[in-house]
């Protein structure tokens, strides 16, 4: 296990590589500059020869090749480089946001894990009955319903019905656990409804194909009590797949709520990322694809590692 | 004896209401003022910036020389200026600074910071960006005969000037720290404005609180402000709805007004002004049939902005019709008289025969091209719209295209366009300021349509130093009428601004530019 897990974290090294390149090429084929978005954006009238001097300044008129190999060069020693728009260390611009973006996630895992497993594993056991056909009903609402137009629904709604919103800037939980939590459940609610859904349903169809397995079968014949089937025979293979589900989603939480986040105000990667795109500035747009692109190399291999947990006949070598 | 009681008890109940409306209206110390900002600032150095989101952000740090008086608008009135005098001959610039003015930090404020400030906006040091670096072009130097006066003396007659002092962008910087590093401002917050800067959280907010050694006694009112960025329309108005943000400086849309009048009701104040914003349909003359002016005024004339102002008022910013000046500031051309250049008569019918006319003369009856407007709901979207349905009046076929904000730049500024739909955005109502965008290429920056007319550049520098109002005038008039028989680029319509806060907020004053008035240094809490 150790030795597979050192091959895979030394085989993120070329398709971080991969990453880079088809990032930094494929970002300067996209017109537009971010030092004109700077100083005209809003109708300066800086002459030329300024705009010459900041696009020199932040190394734009350097070859493409040169360009990449600096920033590459910072790469290898973990340094992004500095965003062109406002000068600080891309690292401190992420950072500023990640702890948001992955207590959100990390709060909408929790409503997965609390609420869709149990769901999913309920309507499986009750196929067919109201209990089914109720948990279904709700795991479709989950997948139809777009989670920034809930978010946008759930902030109507308190506003008409309690006269209240949540906070609107940030406050870290060690800071003021009341304020972090008032102002993330919303969101985590928002996001995790559909990510719920998507488990739910998972967990019920692999539950639904285990139990029809043999070796469930054999468990009852042998008089096993029917709650420790599911529980130790059922479910530790039925969640197989939802794993794979829950680390994808995890993953994607961090930098993909882009509207969500704009819904509830939220300083979070997403806002980074819309806002960087529509300010060229690449040196940020490059610098979260990479931190996302690792992120979702570690949360494969989490999951991969938590499989040959669950399921001892997977042994990785 | 008893008409002497009936006039005593009216006396005291006048008093008394006397009184009672002065409380109410009297300024009240206290409180911490919470509002929008639509973006937020890339740095904090004002010289280089050309967005509100630096101004909404730093402007209550800092002071400036001059500012507007905004209850006399277009008056001049002085921040750190306690006084000033003009010689007559308007080439030297005398202003005397209250006294015992400090930074933030303590140490003095004195003419030799006003004299590094000026310098570098009119200068820029090497790798130091001064956006407005040519407004100040005419400053031949900058002297300081003792640490409470500056003087200005002027190579050129600038008629504008004493205005250009006045720019909320000159924010007054420490020589100190510029010394040290010319750049600093960018990162580095140290003026001696109403509020000291306390934070700013990336991405979330700015905060500051009262300067308790502000130079203005009694001022300012707050404790202090926090500036939230709220990039998205929606999430700001549930905020002032929910009463966790009190205004919101820049601007809304009309659909935005009306659903904060139907949640808030009388909890809520609407301003309205008209906006030193427009925007412009920009012909490039360096494309075929673009360099043709008859399909320029061609396509001038298919546009109704008098019936066009009315539907857009209603769903956009767009409203006023108007020539190169804002309609309704002291030098925009009457309607009476615009309604006689091409493109503003309000007999379309006749305007788009003749347009049509034009278009087969110049052999393009069924002209098609792209238009290329800015990918921004308000008001580009609707203008875009407006304007291929206009043109189809006359048998146009203009093809929207819209583009975020940087391929719209780019294509803008490299020339890969047919028309578009541009704009200009003033911070005050000067025609030097105004004007620009339409002098020749290669003389303003500003100029998108690449055209050449040395007409114009003559005519803008003779109302640039034309001291007699009248004649600087009829100067601009002659400049608006050459440019509309040209139609290289021409204003479609004027914004008109909206601003909504919250009714405990006392003290903002409404102007026609979101960059003017943010000082907050006068506002105060009703609560």
């Amino acid at each position: 296990m150790l030795r597979y897990t050192v091959h895979r974290l030394l085989l993120m090294i070329p398709t971080l590589i991969g990453v880079a390149i088809l990032v930094f090429f494929m970002l300067r084929i996209v017109p537009g500059d971010v030092v004109e978005v700077k100083l005209r954006g809003d109708g300066g009238s800086v002459s030329q020869a300024t705009i010459e001097m900041e696009r020199k300044r932040l190394g734009l008129d350097k070859p493409l090749v040169a360009q990449f190999g600096d920033w590459m060069v910072g790469l290898a020693t973990l340094d992004l480089g500095k965003s062109m728009w406002t000068d600080r260390p891309v690292i401190e611009e992420i950072g500023l946001r990640l702890e948001l973006s992955l207590q959100v996630a990390v709060m909408a895992t929790i409503v997965v894990v609390l609420f869709a497993i149990p769901m999913g594993t309920i309507a499986a056991l009750r196929r067919d009955t109201w209990i089914d056909y109720l948990v279904r009903i709700v795991t479709i609402g989950g997948l139809s319903v777009p989670s920034f137009w809930l978010g946008m629904l759930l902030m109507v709604g308190l506003l008409a019905v309690f006269k209240w919103l949540p906070p609107i800037t940030f406050t870290p939980f060690y800071v003021d656990p009341v304020a972090n939590l008032a102002q993330l459940i919303w969101p985590a609610i928002a996001v995790g409804y559909r990510y719920a859904a998507v488990v739910a349903r998972m967990v019920r169809s692999s539950l639904l194909e285990v139990l029809q397995e043999d070796y469930i079968r054999t468990a009852r014949a042998k008089g096993v009590y029917e709650e420790l089937v599911i529980s130790r025979h059922a479910l530790r293979n039925a969640l197989l797949p939802a794993i794979t589900v829950i680390g994808l989603e995890f993953a994607f939480l961090i930098g993909g709520l882009v509207v969500t986040e704009q819904v509830f105000n939220l300083n979070g990667i997403g806002k980074l990322f819309v806002q960087s795109v529509s300010r060229n500035d690449f040196m940020v747009i490059q610098g979260l694809v990479m931190v996302l692109a690792v992120f979702y190399m570690l949360v494969n291999l989490a999951v991969d590692i938590l499989y040959a947990v669950f399921d001892p006949r997977i042994r990785y070598r | 004896m008893k008409r002497r009681m009936t006039a005593l008890i009216s006396l005291v109940t006048v008093l008394a209401l006397g009184i009672g409306l002065a409380q109410a209206q009297a300024p009240k110390r206290g409180g911490t003022l919470t509002f929008a900002i639509s973006a937020e600032t890339p740095h904090y150095d004002c010289h280089g910036s050309d967005t509100y989101a630096t101004l909404h952000f730093s402007a209550p740090f800092y002071s400036t020389l001059l500012k507007f008086n905004l209850d006399k608008y277009p008056e001049v009135t002085g921040d750190l200026a306690q006084s000033w005098t003009v010689a007559p001959d308007l080439l030297t610039y005398t202003f005397k600074l209250f006294p015992n003015v400090t930074f933030s930090d303590g140490s003095p404020l004195t003419s030799a910071d006003v004299k590094a400030t000026y310098d570098r906006l009119r200068i820029a040091p090497q790798g130091v960006v001064s956006t407005r670096k040519a407004t100040f072009e005419d400053i031949d130097s900058i002297e300081t005969p003792d640490p409470q006066t500056v003087v200005f003396k002027m190579k050129a007659v600038n008629a504008a000037m004493l205005e250009h002092f006045a720019s909320p962008w000159n924010c007054i910087y420490s020589a100190k720290l510029l010394t040290e590093d010319p750049n600093a401002p960018k990162t580095k917050i140290l003026g001696s404005g109403p509020f000291v800067f306390v934070e700013h959280v990336k991405g979330s907010h700015v905060a500051g609180k009262r300067n308790e050694k502000y130079f203005r006694p009694g001022l300012p009112y707050l404790d202090g402000f926090k500036g939230v960025f709220m990039l998205q329309a929606a999430a700001m108005l549930n905020a002032m709805e929910g009463g966790q943000v009190m205004g919101e400086f820049r601007g809304v849309a009309p659909a935005e007004r009306d659903r904060l009048v139907k949640a808030m009701g009388d909890k809520l104040r609407i301003e309205e002004s008209a906006w030193t914003l427009n925007l412009v349909l920009v012909f490039n003359t360096e494309k075929k049939p673009f360099d043709d002016v008859r399909v320029r005024r061609a396509l001038n004339l298919a546009i109704d902005r008098w019936g066009g102002s009315q539907g857009l008022a209603r769903i956009s910013t767009l409203r006023a019709v108007g020539g190169v000046i804002r309609p309704g500031s002291p030098y925009a051309t009457p309607e009476a008289e615009l309604v006689k250049l091409p493109g503003f008569s309000k007999d379309i019918a006749a305007s788009r025969a003749e347009a049509k006319r034009l278009l087969a003369e110049a052999g393009v009856p069924n002209l098609s091209f792209v238009l290329h407007n800015r990918n921004l709901a308000q008001p580009y979207t609707p203008a875009g719209i407006f304007v291929v349905d206009q043109l189809r009046q006359i048998g146009v076929t203009a093809e929207h295209k819209q583009f975020d904000t940087a391929p719209y730049l780019a294509g803008m500024n490299n020339g890969n366009f047919d028309v578009a739909i541009s704009f200009s955005n003033l911070f005050m109502d000067e025609p030097s300021l105004g004007l620009a965008k339409y002098v020749s290429f290669d003389k303003s920056s500003e100029n998108q349509s690449r055209s050449i007319d040395r007409e114009l550049d003559s005519l803008y520098t003779q109302q640039v130093r034309e001291l007699d109002r009248d004649k600087r005038i009829a100067t601009i008039k002659t400049f608006e009428k050459r440019l509309f028989e040209q139609g290289y680029q021409v204003p479609l319509l004027w914004w008109h601004r909206i601003v909504p806060t919250n009714k405990v907020v006392m003290g903002w004053k409404m102007s026609p530019s979101h960059n003017l008035g943010q000082d907050l240094g006068e506002v105060w809490l009703n609560q």
